[in-house]
């Protein structure tokens, strides 16, 4: 049963299942560190199934292009939790919900 | 074998995402984040995409969830857990819409997953996924977008440190 290479789909689904578990964080949580982290999840399940379709085909474009998730993702936390800095010192709560200033 | 490797992993993979989308307290989540970046990095590995799981464990696990814990820390974030899980005003067939309109779209895809017939991977040289051939990678064929991703490196460390100056000269 446990012989052989793992197969495609196997990988795909991790993929997905960690993906809407991001989705689910990014939805059901409010507190904005925690929808951080569930972004920087969705992230990582994006790159399992670049990596995955890589390795299947005998490719390296597929780890470029999870390199350049993982710049893009340094870049979005770096400045991500410079805006959180800068909305703690205007309002002092994590609570998305009670950043309302924007909306219609 | 392989399998027996993977399955674990796996597992651990998503109860550590189940983790830190359910922890009250943020370094909880952050510490079930760095457990589950570390387990990719085996995912990877089982890949054989070795250079990405390295930069898995020192970007990911290393700088950005440093970052994080630094930033929790900062804040000092000792708030109610209870307001975090407030249920807010929905629309009842607005949820029912999207709802339905994504678990059809995700059964689609799993769908065709198994469908086709994706069991044999290619054979793979030994040079597969080394610093070598990925580097050979990006600096011939991906020369551009690498020089855009240190722009876009720069781009955000200016704008950092910008914002997180408490008042502009």
């Amino acid at each position: 049963m446990f012989e052989g290479t793992v197969p495609l789909a196997h990988y795909l689904t991790l993929s997905a299942v960690l993906f809407v578990i991001g989705i689910v964080g990014v939805l059901v949580r409010r507190n904005v560190i925690v929808v951080f982290m569930s972004i920087e999840i969705m992230l990582n399940a994006v790159n399992i199934s670049l990596i995955a379709f890589d390795h299947y085909l005998n490719l390296s474009n597929g780890q470029i292009f999870s390199f350049m998730v993982m710049c893009v993702a340094a870049a979005e936390v770096s400045v991500g939790l410079a805006i959180i800095i800068a909305l703690h010192r205007n309002k002092p709560t994590v609570n998305l919900d009670e950043f309302n200033l924007l909306k219609w | 074998m392989e399998l027996l490797i993977f399955y674990p992993i796996a597992g651990l993979c998503v109860a550590l995402a189940l983790g830190v989308i359910l922890n009250t307290s943020p370094v909880g989540s952050a510490m079930c984040l760095i457990g589950m970046m570390l387990g990719l990095a085996g995912i990877f590995v089982l890949q054989q995409a070795h250079f990405i799981a390295v930069l898995q464990v020192i970007i990911y696990a290393g700088a950005i969830m440093v970052l994080f814990m630094f930033v929790i820390m900062l804040l000092n974030l000792k708030q109610a857990a209870s307001a975090d899980w407030v249920s807010r005003d929905k629309n009842l067939y607005i949820t029912i819409l999207t709802s339905a309109l994504a678990i059809g779209i995700l059964y689609k895809i799993v769908d065709v997953t198994f469908m086709a017939d994706l069991d044999s991977p290619a054979e793979l040289p030994d040079t597969f996924g080394t610093v070598a051939t990925v580097g050979e990678s990006l600096f011939t064929d991906f020369v551009l977008p690498f020089e855009v991703a240190s722009l876009l490196l720069l781009a955000a460390m200016i704008g950092a440190v910008v914002l997180a100056k408490p008042k502009l000269d």
